[in-house]
């Protein structure tokens, strides 16, 4: 097989040389498809997603995204609910696993002696190797009957009846609530960003270590005003790492967050995310509409994941040109 | 020519050594893990001069600073036998900053009897810990390790770390240090941009000011000229002696012309042991030892 401006090899390559071209063209069409196939796949999701759930945004307009009604019944779809239960839930966890991951990394680089460091790094891959599935039920079976009564009942009981604090510790004490599933999703995200966490401080040259216990620091100061400073670029994608996760986390949250559709009304009130409500849902879903209105959240979480991505491209950008 | 073992085992050759000292090497051993790096060492560091370093590569020059301000205690299995003198006081017994876990899991081991911390006019921080030692024997790097924050702060930042000053006092120390390094010029309309920004050249004598401004004792330099061009280079240099003033400065260096171009006293290694100390006015024209007479003049290393 001959190209165009690919003359075809003389009958007699140079002595000792086989041709030039070989397979490159072959390679290069094999990798080009690969790519392609990838692409072809990122836009028909798109699409099936925004056809299978044009019904809903065709009937509801952009109400679908500020009413909190959803009712099977009366077949009403709003999506106000799953979307602030999914932002809420992915937000908390987030606050809650981050720092826990830095310092999780800084120990293991900084202060952990090799041989302990090598073993603890094994537990916290572990950690990332459990199915959510589990998490789940240890949520539901563990975790939620025993925040229930040691948090939960306390708080509520020693907050004065009227207070703020009443408002934000309100709702019904049998653990299943917003809170307990940003604390299941903060579990579950902890070891992937403690690992990159890890990798990035690694990274640092050590001459910069060097350099910086060189002038007098202590290792807090090394780690905390240049070891961090150098790594903080990469260390928003270990941080959208764990922030896409959360945001898509189903299982364990489906088990744990009560599934109470609607506004979240408090820290500790039931709740639902966009991927728990689909989970709950999908099965039983019998109307048109009710299914539209399933593959539209979907949608809706697309964006939602793809709009974090933006952002953190759009700040490491900034930083990059600063 | 190939060198014979058997020159290394003579005793090292130290003629006219300083009496003045502000540091005093004696007998030091160094361990990479079970690997001997430094054979019985002696280096007499003169006060306000500049010593230099040199030898083939691998003769453990670089091991040999690095043991001076104990950079080497931040990888373990790496270890130091002797005695380095410091105002008196042995450096290889200053305790450990408190606090780490590695730390005092090796001060349990090593079981180092605790000195007594060495007093020094305006700095804060009590306990003769290490940090304090880097504070009063710094260091500057063979490749430039700006921090990652903006020239000013490269240089409050290593200050701020060791004392209280004023912002007024602040803007004086950058400017004094940064002169002092013959960089202010070329940086004192672009302070509060990043250090990183500089050319190679420029930001290691970013490093050298930001080394100076802790006012430090010693000034350790590790081939500070290695991975720079030549006007870099002779800026670089013309900056050391103007210095040597006011600090100890030794420096490791593979450059001869510039070891007898800046230093007072030269130190010749080879295979981790010291072969030959002496003034540098004579040491590159008549060394002693046929085994530096055949560095200095090139025939090997």
């Amino acid at each position: 097989m001959t190209l165009p401006g690919n003359p075809a090899p003389r009958s007699m390559p140079p002595r000792g040389l086989l041709p030039t071209r070989r397979n490159d063209t072959l390679f290069q069409v094999v990798c080009f498809s690969a790519a392609m196939v990838l692409m072809a796949a990122l836009f028909g999701l798109i699409l099936s997603l925004a056809w299978g759930g044009w019904p809903a945004f065709e009937r509801f307009g952009i109400g679908f995204l500020f009413s909190s009604e959803w009712n099977p019944v009366t077949d009403e779809y709003g999506a106000a609910g799953p979307i602030v239960g999914t932002l809420v839930t992915a937000f908390l966890s987030l606050l809650l696993a981050l720092p826990l991951a830095v310092g999780v990394a800084i120990f293991l680089v900084e202060f952990c002696p090799q041989r302990i460091a090598h073993w603890l790094a094994i537990a916290v891959e572990l950690l990332a190797g459990i199915p959510s599935i589990v998490y789940g039920m240890w949520g539901l079976f563990v975790l939620a009957p025993w925040f229930a009564d040691h948090i939960q009942l306390p708080l509520l009981m020693s907050v004065e009846p009227g207070s703020w604090l009443d408002t934000l510790f309100s709702g019904v004490p049998n653990g299943a609530n917003i809170f307990t599933a940003s604390l299941i999703l903060a579990i579950m995200i902890l070891p992937y960003m403690a690992t990159v966490f890890r990798e990035l401080l690694i990274s640092v040259p050590p001459q910069m270590r060097e350099a910086a216990y060189g002038i007098g620091c202590t290792s807090f100061e090394v780690v905390g005003s240049i070891m961090l400073p150098y790594i903080r670029r990469s260390a928003v994608g270990a941080v959208m790492l764990g922030l896409g996760r959360a945001l898509g986390e189903t299982m364990a949250v489906t088990f744990i967050i009560g599934n109470s559709h609607g506004f979240p009304k408090s820290l500790f009130a039931s709740g639902s995310t966009i991927a728990s409500t689909i989970a709950n849902e999908f099965t039983e879903a019998t109307g048109d509409l009710h299914i539209a209105a399933l593959i539209a959240l979907g949608f809706v979480l697309f964006l939602i994941t793809f709009a974090s991505i933006a952002g953190a491209r759009l700040l490491l950008g900034a930083e990059r040109y600063r | 020519m190939t060198f014979d073992i058997s020159q290394a085992d003579q005793p090292a050759m130290i003629i006219d050594p300083p009496h003045d000292r502000i540091l005093d090497v004696k007998g030091l051993d160094f361990f990479y893990g079970k690997t001997q790096a430094l054979f019985g060492v002696d280096l007499p560091v003169a006060r306000d001069k500049i010593t230099a370093l040199i030898g083939p590569s691998g003769c453990g020059k670089s091991t040999l600073l690095r043991c001076l301000n104990r950079i080497y205690d931040l990888y373990p299995g790496q270890h130091a036998e002797g005695q380095i003198l410091f105002h008196g006081e042995d450096v290889l017994g200053t305790r450990r900053a408190p606090g780490g876990l590695r730390d005092k899991v090796q001060l349990a081991v090593e079981s180092a009897p605790p000195i007594d911390p060495v007093e020094a006019e305006g700095v804060l921080r009590v306990g003769g810990d290490l940090a304090r030692l880097r504070a009063r024997v710094g260091m500057v790097f063979q490749r430039p390790t700006p921090f990652p924050m903006s020239i000013y702060d490269n240089i409050a930042f290593g200050v701020k770390l060791h004392r209280r000053v004023s912002k007024s006092q602040m803007d004086e120390i950058v400017e004094d240090s940064l002169t002092r390094a013959a960089l202010w010029d070329e940086v004192k309309d672009k302070l509060h941009q990043s250090g990183l920004g500089l050319s190679g050249g420029q930001q290691q004598r970013l490093c050298v000011a930001r080394g100076i401004a802790v006012e430090p004792e010693v000034l350790l330099l590790d081939e500070p000229a290695s991975a720079l061009d030549p006007l870099s280079t002779a800026k670089l240099e013309s900056a050391l002696v103007e210095l040597k003033d006011s600090f100890s400065i030794v420096i490791v260096t593979h450059n001869l012309q510039q070891a007898a171009r800046i230093s007072d006293y030269t130190a010749f290694m080879l295979l981790g042991r010291l072969i030959e100390f002496r003034p540098s006015t004579d040491a590159f024209v008549a060394p002693e030892t046929e085994a530096m007479r055949d560095y200095v003049t090139g025939r090997f290393g």
